[in-house]
Protein backbone atom coordinates (compact mmCIF):
# COMPACT_ATOMS: atom_id res chain seq x y z
CA UNK A 1 0.00 0.00 0.00
CA UNK A 2 1.48 3.72 -0.85
CA UNK A 3 1.29 6.68 1.25
CA UNK A 4 -1.06 9.65 -0.32
CA UNK A 5 0.28 13.25 1.42
CA UNK A 6 -2.91 15.04 1.31
CA UNK A 7 -2.83 18.81 0.78
CA UNK A 8 -4.85 21.43 2.91
CA UNK A 9 -7.57 21.74 0.46
CA UNK A 10 -8.57 18.24 0.16
CA UNK A 11 -8.27 17.72 3.76
CA UNK A 12 -11.72 17.80 4.46
CA UNK A 13 -12.43 15.31 2.14
CA UNK A 14 -10.84 12.54 3.46
CA UNK A 15 -11.71 13.41 7.00
CA UNK A 16 -9.28 15.91 8.23
CA UNK A 17 -6.25 12.61 7.67
CA UNK A 18 -3.32 14.16 6.75
CA UNK A 19 -1.77 11.14 4.95
CA UNK A 20 -3.86 8.48 3.64
CA UNK A 21 -3.13 4.73 2.11
CA UNK A 22 -4.54 3.52 -1.03
CA UNK A 23 -3.75 0.80 -3.07
CA UNK A 24 -2.72 0.30 -6.88
CA UNK A 25 0.10 -1.33 -8.78
CA UNK A 26 0.55 2.52 -10.52
CA UNK A 27 -0.59 6.43 -9.68
CA UNK A 28 -4.01 5.98 -11.45
CA UNK A 29 -5.00 2.26 -9.74
CA UNK A 30 -3.59 4.30 -6.31
CA UNK A 31 -5.25 7.91 -6.81
CA UNK A 32 -8.37 5.99 -8.04
CA UNK A 33 -8.36 3.82 -5.16
CA UNK A 34 -8.57 7.35 -3.15
CA UNK A 35 -11.11 8.75 -4.65
CA UNK A 36 -13.49 5.13 -4.62
CA UNK A 37 -12.73 5.65 -0.62
CA UNK A 38 -13.16 9.23 -0.46
CA UNK A 39 -15.92 10.20 -3.48
CA UNK A 40 -15.21 13.80 -2.60
CA UNK A 41 -11.80 13.86 -4.11
CA UNK A 42 -13.13 12.37 -7.57
CA UNK A 43 -14.08 15.57 -8.96
CA UNK A 44 -11.00 17.62 -7.65
CA UNK A 45 -8.72 15.03 -9.14
CA UNK A 46 -9.57 14.24 -12.28
CA UNK A 47 -11.40 15.74 -15.29
CA UNK A 48 -15.19 14.08 -16.58
CA UNK A 49 -12.86 12.00 -19.39
CA UNK A 50 -10.62 10.35 -16.47
CA UNK A 51 -7.19 12.40 -16.73
CA UNK A 52 -5.51 13.76 -13.49
CA UNK A 53 -6.90 17.78 -13.71
CA UNK A 54 -4.50 20.10 -15.22
CA UNK A 55 -4.47 22.24 -12.13
CA UNK A 56 -3.12 19.13 -9.96
CA UNK A 57 0.82 17.48 -9.77
CA UNK A 58 1.45 14.57 -8.39
CA UNK A 59 4.76 13.67 -7.39
CA UNK A 60 6.04 10.01 -6.88
CA UNK A 61 8.31 10.74 -4.07
CA UNK A 62 9.66 13.68 -4.91
CA UNK A 63 9.29 13.15 -8.94
CA UNK A 64 6.40 15.05 -10.72
CA UNK A 65 4.66 11.99 -12.52
CA UNK A 66 4.38 13.80 -15.82
CA UNK A 67 8.20 13.54 -16.49
CA UNK A 68 7.44 9.51 -15.65
CA UNK A 69 4.56 7.74 -17.17
CA UNK A 70 1.73 10.05 -15.69
CA UNK A 71 -0.79 7.82 -14.55
CA UNK A 72 0.70 4.85 -16.02
CA UNK A 73 3.68 5.19 -13.56
CA UNK A 74 4.22 2.07 -11.36
CA UNK A 75 3.92 2.51 -7.49
CA UNK A 76 5.65 0.11 -5.06
CA UNK A 77 5.00 -0.67 -1.66
CA UNK A 78 6.25 2.47 0.49
CA UNK A 79 6.30 4.83 -2.01
CA UNK A 80 4.54 8.25 -1.39
CA UNK A 81 2.27 10.22 -3.54
CA UNK A 82 2.14 13.20 -2.80
CA UNK A 83 -1.12 15.61 -4.16
CA UNK A 84 0.16 19.04 -4.68
CA UNK A 85 -2.41 21.95 -5.34
CA UNK A 86 -0.73 25.52 -6.08
CA UNK A 87 -2.00 27.84 -3.23
CA UNK A 88 -1.58 31.48 -3.54
CA UNK A 89 -1.95 32.96 0.19
CA UNK A 90 0.80 35.60 0.96
CA UNK B 1 71.06 26.35 16.73
CA UNK B 2 68.55 29.09 15.75
CA UNK B 3 67.79 29.90 12.46
CA UNK B 4 67.63 33.08 11.15
CA UNK B 5 64.42 34.79 9.30
CA UNK B 6 66.68 35.23 6.13
CA UNK B 7 67.45 31.56 6.21
CA UNK B 8 63.83 30.46 7.07
CA UNK B 9 62.55 32.31 3.92
CA UNK B 10 65.54 30.85 1.72
CA UNK B 11 63.99 27.29 3.16
CA UNK B 12 60.55 28.25 2.88
CA UNK B 13 60.86 29.34 -0.56
CA UNK B 14 62.65 26.29 -1.13
CA UNK B 15 59.40 24.21 -0.39
CA UNK B 16 57.16 26.12 -2.13
CA UNK B 17 56.35 27.23 -5.83
CA UNK B 18 56.19 30.51 -7.00
CA UNK B 19 54.73 32.42 -9.52
CA UNK B 20 55.55 35.31 -12.07
CA UNK B 21 53.04 38.50 -11.95
CA UNK B 22 53.51 38.34 -15.59
CA UNK B 23 51.41 34.66 -15.49
CA UNK B 24 49.48 35.93 -12.98
CA UNK B 25 48.02 39.11 -14.95
CA UNK B 26 47.36 35.61 -17.69
CA UNK B 27 44.73 34.09 -15.07
CA UNK B 28 42.81 37.06 -14.00
CA UNK B 29 38.99 36.44 -14.53
CA UNK B 30 40.44 32.61 -15.92
CA UNK B 31 38.53 31.24 -12.52
CA UNK B 32 41.50 31.01 -10.69
CA UNK B 33 41.19 31.98 -7.20
CA UNK B 34 43.23 34.60 -6.11
CA UNK B 35 43.78 34.99 -2.23
CA UNK B 36 45.31 38.38 -0.75
CA UNK B 37 47.05 37.59 2.58
CA UNK B 38 47.80 41.34 3.53
CA UNK B 39 45.99 42.64 6.77
CA UNK B 40 42.36 44.47 5.55
CA UNK B 41 43.64 47.76 6.00
CA UNK B 42 46.03 47.07 3.35
CA UNK B 43 43.53 45.12 1.34
CA UNK B 44 41.42 48.21 1.13
CA UNK B 45 44.21 50.00 -0.23
CA UNK B 46 43.88 48.36 -4.08
CA UNK B 47 44.35 44.54 -4.66
CA UNK B 48 44.53 42.56 -7.53
CA UNK B 49 41.40 42.05 -9.63
CA UNK B 50 38.99 39.16 -8.07
CA UNK B 51 41.13 38.79 -5.44
CA UNK B 52 39.47 37.28 -2.11
CA UNK B 53 40.92 38.76 1.07
CA UNK B 54 41.95 36.37 3.62
CA UNK B 55 44.80 38.34 6.38
CA UNK B 56 47.44 35.67 7.23
CA UNK B 57 46.49 35.30 10.56
CA UNK B 58 43.23 34.06 9.81
CA UNK B 59 43.99 31.97 6.86
CA UNK B 60 43.88 28.44 8.05
CA UNK B 61 39.78 29.08 9.39
CA UNK B 62 38.61 30.84 6.81
CA UNK B 63 40.71 29.39 3.62
CA UNK B 64 37.96 26.70 2.69
CA UNK B 65 35.56 29.71 2.13
CA UNK B 66 37.25 30.43 -0.89
CA UNK B 67 38.78 27.38 -1.95
CA UNK B 68 36.77 24.43 -0.77
CA UNK B 69 38.58 21.80 -3.23
CA UNK B 70 42.12 21.14 -2.15
CA UNK B 71 42.97 20.04 -5.86
CA UNK B 72 42.35 23.35 -7.47
CA UNK B 73 44.40 26.02 -8.72
CA UNK B 74 45.41 28.74 -5.66
CA UNK B 75 47.56 31.97 -6.55
CA UNK B 76 48.27 33.77 -3.16
CA UNK B 77 50.15 37.28 -2.68
CA UNK B 78 51.13 40.27 -0.18
CA UNK B 79 53.11 43.08 -0.54
CA UNK B 80 56.10 41.77 -1.48
CA UNK B 81 56.09 38.18 -1.73
CA UNK B 82 57.31 37.37 1.82
CA UNK B 83 53.83 36.57 3.73
CA UNK B 84 52.69 34.93 0.94
CA UNK B 85 55.54 32.47 0.17
CA UNK B 86 54.80 31.65 4.12
CA UNK B 87 51.28 31.37 3.54
CA UNK B 88 51.38 28.89 0.82
CA UNK B 89 53.55 26.67 3.05
CA UNK B 90 51.09 26.47 5.19
CA UNK B 91 47.88 25.80 3.04
CA UNK B 92 50.52 22.77 0.96
CA UNK B 93 52.05 21.19 4.23
CA UNK B 94 49.61 21.50 6.82
CA UNK B 95 45.71 21.52 4.69
CA UNK B 96 46.75 19.30 1.72
CA UNK B 97 46.40 21.96 -1.03
CA UNK B 98 47.55 20.75 -4.00
CA UNK B 99 48.22 23.21 -6.72
CA UNK B 100 48.65 26.45 -4.52
CA UNK B 101 51.54 29.10 -5.83
CA UNK B 102 52.96 32.29 -4.32
CA UNK B 103 53.54 35.10 -6.52
CA UNK B 104 57.12 36.93 -6.75
CA UNK B 105 57.08 40.14 -5.52
CA UNK B 106 53.39 40.92 -4.18
CA UNK B 107 51.56 43.77 -5.21
CA UNK B 108 54.55 45.89 -5.64
CA UNK B 109 55.90 44.19 -8.47
CA UNK B 110 52.43 43.81 -9.98
CA UNK B 111 51.97 47.66 -9.75
CA UNK B 112 55.88 48.34 -11.37
CA UNK B 113 54.65 46.15 -13.95
CA UNK B 114 51.79 48.16 -14.80
CA UNK B 115 48.85 45.74 -14.09
CA UNK B 116 45.54 46.49 -13.22
CA UNK B 117 44.90 47.23 -9.40
CA UNK B 118 40.79 46.97 -8.14
CA UNK B 119 40.67 50.06 -5.82
CA UNK B 120 37.44 48.51 -3.56
CA UNK B 121 34.57 51.25 -2.61
CA UNK B 122 35.17 51.68 1.25
CA UNK B 123 32.76 50.71 3.63
CA UNK B 124 32.14 53.71 5.92
CA UNK B 125 33.36 53.21 9.67
CA UNK B 126 29.38 52.81 10.59
CA UNK B 127 28.82 50.42 7.41
CA UNK B 128 32.25 48.33 9.36
CA UNK B 129 30.41 48.38 12.14
CA UNK B 130 26.51 47.20 11.28
CA UNK B 131 27.73 44.64 8.94
CA UNK B 132 30.65 43.30 10.85
CA UNK B 133 29.16 39.57 11.39
CA UNK B 134 28.77 39.83 7.52
CA UNK B 135 31.97 41.05 6.87
CA UNK B 136 33.48 38.26 9.00
CA UNK B 137 31.76 35.25 6.80
CA UNK B 138 34.02 34.90 3.73
CA UNK B 139 31.61 34.18 1.25
CA UNK B 140 30.03 37.26 1.98
CA UNK B 141 33.04 39.91 3.18
CA UNK B 142 33.23 43.66 2.23
CA UNK B 143 32.79 42.41 -1.58
CA UNK B 144 29.69 41.00 -0.71
CA UNK B 145 28.01 43.57 1.42
CA UNK B 146 29.05 46.05 -1.40
CA UNK B 147 26.52 43.75 -3.72
CA UNK B 148 23.85 43.82 -1.27
CA UNK B 149 24.61 47.63 -0.82
CA UNK B 150 24.10 47.80 -4.10
CA UNK B 151 20.88 45.32 -4.77
CA UNK B 152 17.24 46.31 -6.10
CA UNK B 153 14.62 44.39 -4.16
CA UNK B 154 10.97 44.52 -4.84
CA UNK B 155 8.65 43.19 -2.73
CA UNK B 156 5.17 42.60 -3.95
CA UNK B 157 2.74 42.75 -1.14
CA UNK B 158 4.15 44.30 2.48
CA UNK B 159 1.53 41.56 3.90
CA UNK B 160 2.59 38.25 6.28
CA UNK B 161 5.34 37.27 3.90
CA UNK B 162 6.61 40.61 3.39
CA UNK B 163 6.89 41.75 6.78
CA UNK B 164 9.85 39.70 7.94
CA UNK B 165 11.14 39.43 3.95
CA UNK B 166 11.43 43.36 4.30
CA UNK B 167 12.67 43.57 7.79
CA UNK B 168 15.44 40.99 7.26
CA UNK B 169 16.73 42.14 3.79
CA UNK B 170 16.85 46.08 5.35
CA UNK B 171 18.90 44.77 8.31
CA UNK B 172 21.03 42.69 5.82
CA UNK B 173 21.95 45.80 4.35
CA UNK B 174 19.81 45.58 0.63
CA UNK B 175 20.23 48.94 -0.62
CA UNK B 176 17.50 49.70 -2.24
CA UNK B 177 13.49 47.97 -1.15
CA UNK B 178 10.85 48.47 -3.22
CA UNK B 179 7.48 47.64 -1.83
CA UNK B 180 4.13 47.16 -3.79
CA UNK B 181 1.26 47.23 -1.30
CA UNK B 182 -2.88 48.88 -1.89
CA UNK B 183 -3.84 48.24 1.45
CA UNK B 184 -3.69 50.11 5.31
CA UNK B 185 -2.86 48.80 7.96
CA UNK B 186 -5.64 46.84 9.92
CA UNK B 187 -5.85 45.43 13.39
CA UNK B 188 -6.33 41.79 11.91
CA UNK B 189 -2.95 42.22 10.41
CA UNK B 190 -0.80 42.35 13.39
CA UNK B 191 -1.45 38.83 14.25
CA UNK B 192 1.42 37.80 11.67
CA UNK B 193 2.38 41.03 9.55
CA UNK B 194 5.15 42.18 12.25
CA UNK B 195 6.68 45.46 10.24
CA UNK B 196 2.97 47.59 11.34
CA UNK B 197 2.56 47.92 14.46
CA UNK B 198 -0.66 49.22 16.22
CA UNK B 199 -0.11 52.41 16.40
CA UNK B 200 -0.32 52.69 12.97
CA UNK B 201 -3.50 50.93 12.03
CA UNK B 202 -5.69 52.61 8.91
CA UNK B 203 -2.16 54.21 7.88
CA UNK B 204 -1.26 52.83 4.36
CA UNK B 205 0.92 49.58 4.58
CA UNK B 206 4.08 50.81 1.98
CA UNK B 207 3.99 54.06 4.64
CA UNK B 208 3.93 51.58 7.72
CA UNK B 209 6.44 49.32 6.69
CA UNK B 210 8.87 52.35 5.54
CA UNK B 211 8.79 53.55 8.88
CA UNK B 212 10.19 50.40 10.29
CA UNK B 213 12.48 49.85 7.54
CA UNK B 214 14.25 53.00 8.54
CA UNK B 215 14.05 53.02 12.38
CA UNK B 216 16.27 49.28 11.47
CA UNK B 217 18.32 50.52 9.06
CA UNK B 218 18.60 54.10 7.06
CA UNK B 219 20.88 53.22 4.40
CA UNK B 220 18.11 51.70 3.05
CA UNK B 221 16.46 53.66 -0.03
CA UNK B 222 12.66 52.77 0.15
CA UNK B 223 10.58 53.32 -3.17
CA UNK B 224 6.83 52.60 -2.47
CA UNK B 225 4.16 51.96 -4.75
CA UNK B 226 0.69 52.54 -3.17
CA UNK B 227 -1.20 50.50 -6.18
CA UNK B 228 -2.72 46.90 -7.28
CA UNK B 229 -0.19 45.61 -9.84
CA UNK B 230 -2.24 44.58 -13.36
CA UNK B 231 -1.37 43.92 -16.53
CA UNK B 232 -1.16 48.33 -17.31
CA UNK B 233 1.56 48.88 -14.92
CA UNK B 234 3.45 45.78 -13.80
CA UNK B 235 6.47 45.98 -16.82
CA UNK B 236 7.16 49.46 -15.45
CA UNK B 237 7.15 48.45 -11.58
CA UNK B 238 9.34 45.33 -11.82
CA UNK B 239 11.83 46.58 -14.43
CA UNK B 240 15.42 47.25 -12.86
CA UNK B 241 14.90 45.26 -10.03
CA UNK B 242 17.17 42.72 -9.37
CA UNK B 243 15.15 40.32 -7.89
CA UNK B 244 11.22 40.10 -6.85
CA UNK B 245 9.59 38.60 -4.01
CA UNK B 246 6.17 36.94 -4.65
CA UNK B 247 4.64 37.45 -1.55
CA UNK B 248 0.70 37.96 -2.88
CA UNK B 249 -2.32 36.50 -2.04
CA UNK B 250 -3.97 35.85 -5.24
CA UNK B 251 -3.32 33.46 -8.51
CA UNK B 252 -4.04 35.98 -11.06
CA UNK B 253 -1.36 38.24 -9.48
CA UNK B 254 0.83 35.34 -9.34
CA UNK B 255 0.84 34.54 -13.20
CA UNK B 256 1.18 38.39 -14.07
CA UNK B 257 4.18 38.40 -11.85
CA UNK B 258 5.49 35.57 -13.79
CA UNK B 259 4.80 36.17 -16.68
CA UNK B 260 6.69 39.92 -16.52
CA UNK B 261 9.58 38.73 -14.65
CA UNK B 262 10.18 36.27 -17.19
CA UNK B 263 9.96 38.57 -20.24
CA UNK B 264 12.26 40.72 -18.08
CA UNK B 265 14.87 37.79 -17.24
CA UNK B 266 13.94 38.83 -13.36
CA UNK B 267 14.47 35.98 -10.90
CA UNK B 268 11.16 35.83 -8.59
CA UNK B 269 11.19 34.44 -5.40
CA UNK B 270 8.43 32.81 -4.34
CA UNK B 271 6.29 31.75 -1.42
CA UNK B 272 2.64 30.83 -0.78
CA UNK B 273 0.78 29.96 2.54
CA UNK B 274 -1.88 28.20 3.97
CA UNK B 275 -3.16 27.44 7.04
CA UNK B 276 0.03 25.50 8.70
CA UNK B 277 1.65 24.45 5.40
CA UNK B 278 4.11 27.13 3.28
CA UNK B 279 5.68 25.99 -0.20
CA UNK B 280 8.92 28.21 -1.86
CA UNK B 281 10.45 27.77 -4.76
CA UNK B 282 12.70 30.24 -6.92
CA UNK B 283 12.28 30.83 -10.72
CA UNK B 284 14.91 32.04 -12.28
CA UNK B 285 13.57 32.72 -15.98
CA UNK B 286 15.19 30.22 -18.83
CA UNK B 287 17.66 28.57 -15.73
CA UNK B 288 14.90 26.95 -14.47
CA UNK B 289 11.03 26.33 -14.66
CA UNK B 290 8.69 29.37 -13.81
CA UNK B 291 5.67 29.29 -12.26
CA UNK B 292 3.12 28.49 -15.61
CA UNK B 293 6.06 25.13 -15.83
CA UNK B 294 4.82 23.97 -12.23
CA UNK B 295 1.11 25.12 -12.01
CA UNK B 296 0.12 25.09 -15.81
CA UNK B 297 -3.45 26.52 -14.66
CA UNK B 298 -4.73 28.04 -11.54
CA UNK B 299 -7.18 25.71 -9.16
CA UNK B 300 -10.85 25.95 -9.38
CA UNK B 301 -12.93 28.29 -6.70
CA UNK B 302 -13.09 25.16 -4.82
CA UNK B 303 -9.56 24.58 -4.60
CA UNK B 304 -8.51 28.27 -4.44
CA UNK B 305 -8.59 28.96 -1.29
CA UNK B 306 -6.13 32.37 -1.67
CA UNK B 307 -9.69 33.76 -3.45
CA UNK B 308 -11.51 33.92 -0.06
CA UNK B 309 -10.79 34.88 3.02
CA UNK B 310 -8.52 31.53 5.15
CA UNK B 311 -6.76 31.31 8.20
CA UNK B 312 -3.43 30.97 8.51
CA UNK B 313 -1.08 30.02 11.71
CA UNK B 314 0.28 33.56 12.45
CA UNK B 315 4.54 32.44 12.66
CA UNK B 316 4.39 30.76 9.41
CA UNK B 317 4.92 33.45 7.47
CA UNK B 318 7.97 34.69 8.71
CA UNK B 319 9.09 31.15 8.79
CA UNK B 320 8.17 31.29 4.67
CA UNK B 321 9.35 34.76 4.26
CA UNK B 322 12.59 34.12 6.23
CA UNK B 323 13.02 31.59 3.87
CA UNK B 324 12.43 33.47 0.87
CA UNK B 325 14.84 36.37 2.23
CA UNK B 326 17.06 33.95 2.29
CA UNK B 327 17.47 33.21 -1.43
CA UNK B 328 17.23 36.14 -2.53
CA UNK B 329 20.57 37.51 -0.40
CA UNK B 330 22.20 34.38 -1.97
CA UNK B 331 20.73 35.10 -5.54
CA UNK B 332 22.58 38.85 -4.78
CA UNK B 333 25.57 37.06 -3.47
CA UNK B 334 26.01 34.45 -6.28
CA UNK B 335 26.30 32.29 -3.19
CA UNK B 336 25.40 28.25 -2.16
CA UNK B 337 21.73 26.66 -4.09
CA UNK B 338 19.17 28.96 -4.90
CA UNK B 339 15.72 26.98 -4.85
CA UNK B 340 15.73 26.95 -8.65
CA UNK B 341 14.15 23.59 -10.06
CA UNK B 342 13.03 22.38 -6.29
CA UNK B 343 9.87 23.16 -4.73
CA UNK B 344 10.42 23.26 -0.29
CA UNK B 345 6.92 22.24 1.48
CA UNK B 346 7.00 23.25 4.75
CA UNK B 347 4.48 21.76 7.31
CA UNK B 348 4.54 23.13 10.14
CA UNK B 349 2.15 20.78 12.31
CA UNK B 350 4.76 17.65 11.41
CA UNK B 351 7.83 19.66 11.58
CA UNK B 352 8.50 18.50 8.30
CA UNK B 353 10.17 20.54 5.03
CA UNK B 354 9.54 18.15 1.95
CA UNK B 355 11.15 18.49 -1.58
CA UNK B 356 10.40 17.57 -5.07
CA UNK B 357 11.35 18.50 -8.59
CA UNK B 358 9.99 20.98 -10.46
CA UNK B 359 10.76 20.69 -14.19
CA UNK B 360 10.81 23.52 -17.10
CA UNK B 361 7.89 22.52 -19.39
CA UNK B 362 8.58 22.29 -22.98
CA UNK B 363 5.05 23.04 -23.78
CA UNK B 364 4.86 26.03 -21.09
CA UNK B 365 3.03 29.25 -22.75
CA UNK B 366 5.26 31.73 -21.50
CA UNK B 367 9.03 30.61 -21.16
CA UNK B 368 9.62 28.29 -23.89
CA UNK B 369 9.36 31.45 -26.13
CA UNK B 370 11.93 34.40 -26.08
CA UNK B 371 11.49 37.62 -23.82
CA UNK B 372 10.72 39.65 -26.74
CA UNK B 373 7.88 37.15 -28.55
CA UNK B 374 6.12 37.35 -24.97
CA UNK B 375 3.88 40.25 -25.80
CA UNK B 376 2.09 42.63 -23.56
CA UNK B 377 -1.57 41.34 -24.19
CA UNK B 378 -0.64 38.05 -22.95
CA UNK B 379 0.56 38.82 -19.60
CA UNK B 380 -1.44 37.22 -16.73
CA UNK B 381 -3.97 35.88 -18.63
CA UNK B 382 -6.27 32.55 -18.24
CA UNK B 383 -9.67 32.36 -19.71
CA UNK B 384 -12.51 33.90 -17.01
CA UNK B 385 -9.63 34.22 -14.52
CA UNK B 386 -10.69 37.32 -12.45
CA UNK B 387 -14.57 36.01 -13.49
CA UNK B 388 -13.77 32.70 -10.64
CA UNK B 389 -12.14 34.84 -8.36
CA UNK B 390 -14.90 36.93 -8.07
CA UNK B 391 -17.62 33.97 -7.59
CA UNK B 392 -15.16 32.34 -4.99
CA UNK B 393 -14.96 35.52 -3.32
Amino acid sequence: MATIKIPPVLRASVGGEREVGASGGNVGEVLRDLASNHPATQDQLFSADGELNRYVNVYLNDEDVRVLDGLDTAVGEGDTLVILPAMAGG
Amino acid sequence: MSTSGAELLRRVKSQIDEVDPSEVNELVGEGVTIVDVRGSEEFATGHLPGAKSIPRGHLEQRIEGVAPDRSAELILYCQSGIRSAYAARTLQEDLGYERVRSMIGGITLWKDRGYEVEIPRALSAEQRDRYSRHLLIPEIGVEGQQKLLDAKVLLLGAGGLGSPTALYLAAAGVGTLGIVDDDDVDLSNLQRQVIHSTQRIGIPKVDSAEESIHALNPDVNVVKYKTRVDASNIVEIIEGYDVVVDGVDNFPTRYLLNDASVRLRIPVVSASILGFDGQLSVFKPYDGPCYRCLFREPPPAELAPSCGANGVLGVLPGTMGLLQATEVVKLILGIGEPAIGRLLLYDALAATLTEVKVHRDPECPICSRAPNEIADEELGVFPDYEAFCAAAG
